[in-house]
């Protein structure tokens, strides 16, 4: 009798298991291009963060007005969570959006693994004559075009200019002389000098560049987290945090860092143009010429920050890819650039841009500007975006001091070539 | 019976164990009733059980679909070298076909020759040890406070079962804030009283101890709950009967409540052991397994594996999820041995 009934189990969960295989179900949302005229839904997951959402959303929905029948559905998708999401939902085919906001270094990633529509040969031509080409080649991947660049970043040194100059200081221009800003700035105020992000390894990379070194070196496909240079970094970091000049988080970061800067608990912060609009609404900036921006201090070797940013990509699966291709366009036009600048302090990635009055009248963008020039550029290998978890709980471990930097550093390299097979 | 009819059945009971012997038993208890009915053994089964198999079909296909498919599914994964990458998808009008290939155990041989599963494991089980622990005396002390009679006893057990009732993701954000270094409640209270902030998740001891503070709090209704019920089971008489023969409290506690609890505790302890060691809401909401990776417990290694490293590694984590399930298996195996040995019915 018992057997019997793992039998009929046993047939029945393989009986299920078929018509599960077979029973392949279909969103609606379809589109129809009749006549030439775009119409339909393009959903786009956008992945701007709180102060910046509302304006997207406007933005996004004024395509609306350029073409009547398509409805644009803004769905904002938390920065930290969307990567996943975005697999999850690319891979099961239900639910997905058609476009996508990609940091650029996912753009290598979901390429290749086939889930992003390549950009129409007209468009890609303009996205390589017109737009700036650190930019443009984030969103490209065996030489084929899969992204549009919609802002590009990088990161700065942020600096209350009132508390930097009561404690009679200039904004450092090295780690030295952040940890000598900061002293005088306890000994005047109490408060710390600079907020430390520990949660994100993001903030790793300017003192991996500051001391002359990179995470990877993908021409010669070795992995380089855990030689000298890295080694130093993860020194440098953690010196920042022992020697009083930097507190940092291993949780929250984001949001302790955002409120101690904005509250004047600390005097500086290493952070991007998103954190702009932001920044802006704390106490400390309501005059906005308090807030200053000047480049990322200088390791030993030089000062170094990283080129970021996002890129506008289409799912290779949506039933609506001709009005997703121009929501695209739309989103990354020169009109839309100028305005995100303004309202956002965001950087556009048109050359042409620039030259717009509304942009050059940004302080913002123009300190940035200089800096993205000089910006480090990563790699654009697929595994670029998976890089950054390992690194994460090896650079929390080594700022908050719970592991050695030389163990930290080695740590992170195993991890790197578990990720990276046979790199060196 | 009949010397001829029996001769026959033992015939037929014998060509049926040859075909079937699981459905042996069946027919010839139908038989020796003096039914004989010609047929095979299952499908005889079926048609003197039919309806109770009806009855059976919903819970068997459910637990097929919820629980069977996955599970098999996983096994096999873990012994293939399946990744994102390989896998099959279909991604609008196009299939990708899979391409991963059958590796047998070198995803385990790997998983538990690597350092981090055995850290991983000794952390867990210090985790669950700890919390369950700590859980159950608390909840046992509260469970026989309550069991008195006193005033405003249903607004004092509504209370306690309060974070039974808030979601678990709600509960545990609201400690997250609770706990930020910076600008959290439990600091700036702390504060108050002159002591320097506490890095309640920043740093790794620290981090340990808010988890399992959380994870006590969140599971303490349960086993209060389940104790309280225990509690109101024993006799009242042979409270009053040591009381006579002149038991002080702590030997009416010692001698009477907790024998009396013993059925009701040890089942709780294994469900609560079970829920504690694959607790993945709290350690992930709370700390993402940080600081670095001092929190993380083994199934949130495996989420680790499967979701953030990129391309997704399935059959890694799979691997880890066939070894979670064996050692709570061989844990449940142990435990009720040893209450069969202790002459409980489980």
């Amino acid at each position: 009798m018992r057997r019997g009934i793992a039998a009929t189990a046993l047939v029945a969960t393989l009986a299920l298991a078929a018509t599960a295989c077979g029973g392949d179900t279909k969103g609606d949302g379809g589109e129809t291009k009749a006549g030439g005229e775009l119409s339909g839904t393009v959903t786009w997951w956008d992945t701007s963060n709180d102060a910046e959402k509302a304006s997207f959303q406007k933005i996004a929905e004024a395509f609306t007005a350029k073409h009547p029948k398509v409805t644009v559905k803004y769905v904002n998708v938390p920065y930290g969570d969307a990567q996943n999401k975005v697999k999850n939902a690319f891979s099961s085919g239900s639910e997905a959006p058609d476009v996508i906001r990609a940091d650029v270094g996912w753009v290598a990633d979901f390429a290749s693994l086939g889930y992003l529509d390549e950009v129409p040969a007209d468009t890609a031509k303009k996205v390589d004559a017109e737009f700036l080409p650190q930019a443009a080649a984030s969103g490209k991947y065996e030489g084929k075009t899969y992204a549009v660049p919609q802002v590009i970043d990088t990161l700065g040194l942020f600096y209350n200019k009132k508390m930097l100059a009561d404690a009679g200081v200039q904004p450092p221009k090295t780690l030295e002389e952040l940890k000598t800003a900061a002293a005088a700035i306890k000994a005047k105020s109490g408060k710390t000098g600079l907020y430390l992000r520990g949660d994100d390894s993001y903030w790793f990379l300017p003192f991996i560049y500051g001391e002359g070194g990179d995470l990877v070196d993908a021409k010669s496909k070795t992995v380089t987290v855990d030689n000298a240079a890295g080694v130093k970094a993860f020194k440098a970091a953690r010196d920042l945090v022992s020697s009083g000049a930097a507190v940092t988080n291993a949780t929250d970061g984001w949001t302790n860092m955002q409120t101690a800067f904005k509250s004047g608990e600390v005097a500086m912060m290493i952070n991007g143009p998103w954190a702009v609009a932001d920044s802006y609404a704390g106490d400390q900036f309501k005059d906005k010429a308090n807030l200053g921006v000047a480049p990322v201090p200088a390791g030993s070797a030089k000062a170094g920050a990283p080129q970021g940013g996002h890129d506008l990509a289409v799912y290779a699966g949506s039933k609506n890819t001709a009005a997703a291709h121009a929501f695209v366009e739309y989103m990354t036009s020169q009109e839309v650039q100028v305005q995100s600048a303004k309202d956002l302090s965001l950087l556009p990635t048109r050359t042409a841009a620039y030259e717009q009055p509304d942009v050059k009248a940004s302080e913002m963008v123009q300190f940035f500007k200089p800096a993205v020039d000089k910006a480090v550029e990563r790699a654009w290998i697929p595994e670029n975006g998976s890089l950054f978890e390992p690194l994460k709980v090896e650079y929390t471990k080594a700022v908050t001091g719970a592991s050695s930097p030389e163990d930290a550093a080695k740590a992170a390299g195993v991890e790197f070539r578990k990720i990276l097979k046979g790199w060196k | 019976m009949a010397a001829d009819t029996s001769q026959s059945v033992a015939k037929a009971a014998g060509e049926d164990a040859g075909k079937n012997s699981g459905a042996a038993r069946g027919p010839r208890r139908a038989t020796a009733n003096g039914n004989p009915r010609p047929g095979r053994g299952l499908g005889r089964a079926l048609a003197t059980h039919w309806y109770a198999w009806a009855m059976v079909a919903p819970v068997v296909l459910v637990l097929g679909v919820i629980i069977g498919w996955p599970l098999v599914r996983g096994v096999y994964l873990s012994l293939t070298d399946a990744n994102e990458r390989n896998v099959s998808r279909t991604i609008g009008v196009r299939h990708i076909e899979a391409t991963y290939e059958f590796v047998g155990l070198d995803n385990y041989t790997a998983v538990l020759g690597d350092p981090v599963f055995w850290q991983r494991l000794v952390w867990t089980v210090l985790w669950t040890v700890a919390c369950v622990s700590i859980t159950f005396v608390l909840g046992l002390a509260l469970a026989t406070m309550l069991n008195r009679q006193f005033r405003g006893r249903a607004a004092y057990r509504m209370a306690l079962i309060l974070p039974w009732a808030v979601p678990g993701f709600v509960s545990v954000f609201a400690w997250r804030f609770l706990f930020n270094r910076d600008n959290g409640i439990l600091n700036k209270v702390l504060d108050g009283g002159g002591i320097s902030a506490v890095p309640w998740l920043d740093d790794p001891t620290w981090a340990k101890f808010s988890v399992i503070a959380v994870n006590v709090w969140l599971g303490i209704p349960f086993m209060m709950v389940a104790l309280l019920g225990g509690l109101q089971s024993i006799p009242g008489e042979l409270y009053e009967a040591a009381e006579m023969d002149g038991a002080r409290p702590w030997q009416r506690f010692r001698h009477i409540t907790l024998p009396g609890l013993r059925a009701v505790s040890m089942t709780v302890i294994l469900l609560s052991t079970i829920w504690t060691f694959n607790m993945f809401p709290v350690i992930f909401l709370l700390t993402r397994g940080g600081p670095g990776d001092s929190t993380e417990i083994l199934v949130t290694q495996a989420f680790r594996e499967a979701f953030i490293a990129s391309p997704r590694d399935f059959a890694g984590s799979a691997t880890w999820g066939v070894l979670i399930l064996a050692l709570l298996m061989i844990f449940a195996l142990v435990y009720r041995r040893s209450l069969r040995k202790q002459g409980e019915v489980w």
